[in-house]
């Protein structure tokens, strides 16, 4: 963020009067200016960021540090469980979790369509605000562009992060062995179907909401009970399938899962049916996947469902050395099948 | 009673497949209908648990696999013009024709939408008074009501802007089709248990007696299935063939009344070509004269489009239970989900992608 204008705020039309980002606010002239003390600084405030200099200095400890970045451009911006900012600052932090790392510092960028209500803006501010906090990670620097009506969808927001990983963590394909378990967080495909349910304008009896959540802390109460974590990974587009699908081809290993132990509510999978989704393929925000020695599983899995985002989770298989690359999954009917890498998006079926 | 769980539950399961192979006592060959069925037996892996005597083959009822090619090009053409809305169930729009799909179309600037009923195209159409809403009605019975109350409302309602690309096709001629080729190998069917919610299954009956064979209305869940397979393979090892209704709990025997007769307001049956299988007599629906007014056809006036089906495909074997999947020789090479060189291989119902996604272990050399 730039200069430090906030003495002088002799704005010709005072911003109160508009109540919707108009083009100006992405001019980098005074109404930019008053747009990041009044809604960005106001919120994200912290030491790095209010210098609002050209970047942010921070300090760094020795060792490997994790770097990710991920955009969100969910529509709609606002859904049941939470919104588009929120999404944002989990989403790096998950990233960064799912590295071993101690997730620190996020930039955010935001592009603004011309017309959205400032309200609207402020809201996704404060709980992105109140989503570092949450995580413990400070967002120390950003950027802003407006874009006129029609070229982008309200809101895009780009979050980048940097954490650090204690110098024991090493996650990595090639440390999943033989014989290691995979377990889950928790239930599959709530963020994708609360998504869904608001999208497609359909109305089902329960409401089903996102799981977005920040998983650092799970991640450190998991390191707590075993440092044999081999792999750690967020099941977010493409779902359980496609996750597990990538694990078995950067492991070069074959991946088992049993049908009944993974955990999809009720309510969840009922929309699925109707949607003819496979919940297997639907996103998740505040999941993960881990894969970590036979030996410690269990105490890991304890210590797993202690924490209040990880109270569903489940072994659900293991690392074979048969099948290389390929997802195979035992059918709770006492089949088996192949669960594959999907093609595409998933598309609603006609019957 | 929550409809999943009972249906896939474990014990039931075994407890049934037990049975089935019980009383498999020869090799029968039988064939499910619907696409939807397919689906289900395949992703369950249900095949892995019934005797290896049985032969399951998949039937023409994918109606994203049976609609022509010269539809899918027509509905390429008329989603790529300017005034137009075109709105689909989500399978339809992967479905290549010539040289691209409906979801290139929409890439390109095209207004394609996917919707979950034909009635919110309707709506789509009121809303938009200055342009051209089209619906892809393609399907078997089971979305023929829905598509029939469509054009109903809007010629109530006086929604000129509307119009359906119509494909309608039907369970029973492409049965007695199957069952009158000197090729055929069928000799037990599992009906489609929604075509019967809506249709009933008296019109079964009919052919059970003229091409002896047994006929089992069954529905779509693993244990629907199996309980199907059950009752098919005891009429057949007792030499009977007769029309039985697995699916009780949904089907009843003259069906949904009230649905058949939206379908007869607006529909009359003719001919109609089923892709892999060519022109079957009175084997599908096309709007009745009155509601001409509806027919995108001849909205958009199109005459005769060409098309060219790929040499490598074997889909009519498939579709007709001839030839497994596995068998192609295009099958995970030439022809895949993202490639797609024939129809079955697109839809997710397809007896095609169903294999390659759920079954592709088993392909010798793993494609």
């Amino acid at each position: 963020m730039a200069n430090d204008i906030s003495q002088d705020l002799n704005c010709p039309v005072p911003m109160s009067e508009y109540s919707t980002v108009v083009l100006a606010h992405g001019g980098g002239g005074k109404m930019t200016h008053q747009l990041i003390e009044r809604v960005f600084k106001k919120y994200f405030t912290n030491e790095h960021l209010d210098l609002l200099h050209d970047g942010a200095m921070v300090p760094v400890k020795e060792g490997r540090i994790a770097i990710t970045t991920d955009s969100y451009v969910v529509s709609p911006i606002t859904f049941p469980g939470g919104n588009i900012g929120e999404l944002a600052v989990n989403g790096t932090v998950n990233d960064l979790a799912m590295c071993g790392a101690h997730p620190q510092y996020l930039s955010a960028s935001f592009i603004l369509e011309e017309g959205l209500a400032l309200d609207e803006l402020e809201r996704i501010v404060a709980s992105m605000s109140e989503a570092a906090k949450k995580a413990g990670v400070a967002i120390v620097t950003g950027d802003t562009k407006v874009v006129p009506r029609s070229k982008a969808d309200k809101i895009f927001i780009t979050t980048s992060g940097v954490g650090f990983i204690p110098k024991e963590r090493n996650i990595h394909p090639n440390q999943i062995v033989v014989g290691d378990k995979i377990i889950v967080s928790g239930t599959l495909a709530d963020h994708g179907m609360a998504i869904m349910s608001v999208r497609e304008g359909l109305e089902f009896e329960s409401e089903i909401a996102s799981d977005t959540a920040a998983l650092n802390g799970l991640v450190e109460a998991m390191y707590q009970a075993s440092p044999h974590i081999h792999f750690l990974r967020d099941p977010t587009r493409g779902g359980l399938a496609s996750t597990l699908n990538e694990i078995a081809s950067s492991s070069n290993k074959g991946i088992q899962i049993a049908e009944q132990s993974i955990p999809v509510k009720t309510s969840v999978r009922s929309a699925c049916e109707i949607l003819g989704f496979d919940p297997l393929y639907v996103a998740n925000e505040g999941k993960l996947i881990a894969i970590a020695a036979s030996s410690d599983a269990e105490k890991i899995l304890t210590a797993m469902k202690r924490h209040p985002f990880g109270k569903d989770s489940a072994i659900i298989g293991e690392i074979i050395q048969a099948h290389v690359g390929v997802v195979v999954m035992q059918t709770t009917i006492g089949g088996e099948r192949v669960v594959d890498m999907i093609s595409g998006e998933q598309l609603p079926r006609i019957c | 009673m929550k409809y999943l769980d009972e249906f896939r539950d474990p014990v039931m399961a075994k407890t049934l497949s037990e049975k089935i192979h019980t009383v498999t006592t020869r090799p029968w060959t039988i064939m499910e209908i619907c696409g939807g069925q397919t689906h289900s037996i395949v992703k369950s892996g249900l095949e892995n648990i019934l005797p290896d005597t049985l032969s399951i083959v998949h039937g023409p009822g994918c109606p994203v696999c049976v609609t022509p090619l010269e539809i899918i090009e027509k509905a390429i053409i008329i989603a790529s013009k300017p005034n137009v809305i075109f709105t689909s169930f989500g399978d339809m729009l992967r479905v290549p024709g010539n040289t691209t799909d409906l979801l290139h179309v929409k890439a390109n600037g095209g207004d394609v939408r996917v919707v979950y009923s034909p009635l919110d195209a309707v709506a789509i159409a009121q809303k938009n008074p200055d342009k051209e809403v089209v619906f892809f009605a393609v399907g078997f019975e089971t979305t023929a009501p829905a598509n029939a109350m469509a054009v109903w409302q809007a010629h109530k309602n006086n929604v000129k802007n509307f119009s359906i690309l119509c494909s309608h096709v039907l369970v029973p001629p492409a049965m007695e089709a199957l069952l009158s080729s000197s090729s055929n190998r069928v000799q037990g069917f599992l009906a489609a248990g929604h075509v019967c919610t809506v249709m009933g299954y008296e019109e079964y009956f009919p052919l059970a007696k003229k091409y002896n064979v047994p006929i089992v209305v069954t529905g779509f869940e693993p244990l629907d299935i199996l309980h199907g397979i059950l009752m098919l393979v005891t009429q057949l090892e007792e030499g009977r063939h007769e029309v039985e209704n697995q699916y009780a709990r949904v089907v009843k025997r003259e069906g949904n009344v009230s649905a058949q007769e939206m379908i007869f307001n607006v529909f009359d049956i003719s001919h109609r070509k089923w892709r892999g299988i060519g022109e079957i007599p009175k084997s599908g629906y096309r709007l009745k004269e009155k509601f001409a007014l509806y027919d995108a056809e001849n909205k958009f006036s199109l005459g005769l489009v060409e098309v060219q089906e790929s040499p490598l495909c074997i889909a009519g074997n498939i579709l007709r239970g001839l030839n497994k999947p596995f068998e192609c020789s295009a099958f995970g090479k030439q022809c895949s989900p993202d490639h797609p060189l024939g129809a079955p291989m697109v839809s997710s119902e397809g007896a095609c992608a169903a294999y390659y996604n759920y079954r592709r272990q088993e392909v010798p050399n793993n494609v």
